[in-house]
């Protein structure tokens, strides 16, 4: 979706400004906001692809006013609201007041350390082979799809480079929304800034995006 | 600790919020909270950039290391121990004197977590995310970093689940020190393409 996520040549944000020797966490809160967040999706109810798309799909003002690890505890509630982990009364009252649905898994401390340690790959084998290779000029799609998808605006309709056959992975653009993992290849796709962003780029840039295969035409 | 140990300002309303969603989970057995402990302190204290560093430095003391990581660098990563969320796939892209490599998620955070632990709160701001892919030179200038003219600037923009490592060069001087001794010199923002590796004192 063209969402608040998508900013890739967006402007107006103002500095950077790197914190020196910055701290992992800025409040307590945080700490408990990333483990919750982390235990949350160890409850089994969704993937990766759709704990984004909730992230993206909070409201722009929302979200850009927002600290990163508050935009992860909004959509969170959203998350465990629409599964039906949680209502409004429970949030309401700051206490359990409805009953929860059964999770598929609850994540015990003493699994923490191997669970971390295993991730979640997310490549998976595909039946045919990929349709481009190294060197192969691209096209990518230009689509403004509702749901989610992990091409961003800046390089759709552009004319890329195929750097390198990447594998073949979760297509997310379905993961996100329960339809199906969907494996595609993924390659590396280089863009001169040039095609990108036209008169005055940066003639020594090139940037490249992880693009799955059917946001690519051969050009 | 459980939230009782802790001393937020009972103000603050994220804090509130947390502790809100916390408890109602905790009530419900959908979450133990020694696991969330679990969770901090493996990312406060066990992984974080040293493991980055530590990848950089045997790929400048071993060129059978870097070769190995240049092709396969999830293994070649987990040879040493570092494996897991965030890091499941990753890629390891070379600095060179032709062409500085710098890395970004414009789309959300994405991070590699099991070389560099938690993002910076600025790899996940709006500011960085933005201009990264149209203005890396400004970008690198706030960092205190500014290149020759006519070097190369890459930008890998993490859309899918490839994770990027940064290996910056081996800076001059520092000829003959132990791998130890060289992970020292690797920043945290040398491996994201923010920065380069310090020079030995």
């Amino acid at each position: 979706m063209n969402g608040p996520q998508d900013l890739g040549g967006q402007m107006g944000f103002g500095p950077i400004a790197p914190e020196p020797n910055e701290p992992y966490f800025h409040a307590e809160w945080e700490k408990r906001a990333l483990g919750v967040t982390l235990c949350a999706g160890a409850l089994g109810a969704w993937n990766i692809d759709e704990s984004r798309h909730a992230r993206e799909s909070l409201h722009p003002a929302i979200y850009y006013s927002a600290s990163y690890y508050e935009i992860w505890i909004r959509a969170l509630e959203v998350l465990l609201k629409r599964h039906g982990f949680i209502s409004d009364a429970d949030l309401a009252a700051g206490k359990a007041v409805d009953s929860s649905v059964t999770p598929k898994g609850v994540l015990r401390a003493a699994e923490v350390p191997a669970v971390l340690a295993k991730g979640g790959p997310c490549d998976r084998p595909v039946s045919s082979g990929p349709l481009f290779k190294a060197g192969d000029l691209v096209k990518t799609t230009n689509f403004h799809p509702v749901g989610h998808t992990r091409l961003p605006r800046y390089v759709r309709g552009r004319l890329g480079r195929v750097e390198t056959v990447q594998g073949s992975f979760v297509f997310p653009d379905t993961n996100a929304h329960h339809l199906g993992e969907n494996p595609q290849w993924v390659y590396t796709v280089v863009f001169d800034a040039a095609e990108i962003w036209g008169e005055g780029a940066d003639p020594t840039l090139t940037v490249s995006v992880d693009a799955w295969e059917s946001y690519l035409e051969r050009a | 600790m459980s939230s009782d140990h802790d001393h937020d300002n009972e103000l603050d309303p994220m804090a509130a919020r947390v502790r809100a969603l916390e408890t109602i989970l905790t009530q419900k057995g959908l979450i133990d909270p020694a696991a969330i402990d679990v969770i901090v302190d493996t990312y406060e204290t066990k992984v974080g950039p040293r493991n980055g560093a530590k990848v950089v430095a045997k790929a400048w003391s071993d060129p059978s290391f870097a070769d190995w990581l240049r092709r396969d660098a999830t293994a070649a990563i987990a040879s040493l121990g570092f494996t897991g969320r965030q890091g499941e796939h990753m890629r390891a892209v070379f600095n060179t004197p032709d062409t500085h490599n710098l890395v970004v998620c414009t789309l959300c955070s994405c991070y590699p977590w099991s070389v560099l632990g938690l993002p910076p709160v600025w790899y996940k701001a709006p500011p960085y995310r933005s201009r990264a892919v149209i203005d890396p030179r400004g970008v690198l200038e706030e960092f205190g970093l500014t290149l020759p003219a006519e070097t190369k600037i890459r930008v890998w923009d993490s859309t899918a689940e490839l994770r990027y490592l940064v290996v910056p060069m081996r800076p001059l001087g520092s000829e003959g020190l132990s791998e130890e001794a060289l992970a020292d010199l690797v920043t945290r923002d040398s491996m994201i393409g923010t920065g380069l590796a310090r020079e030995p004192a």
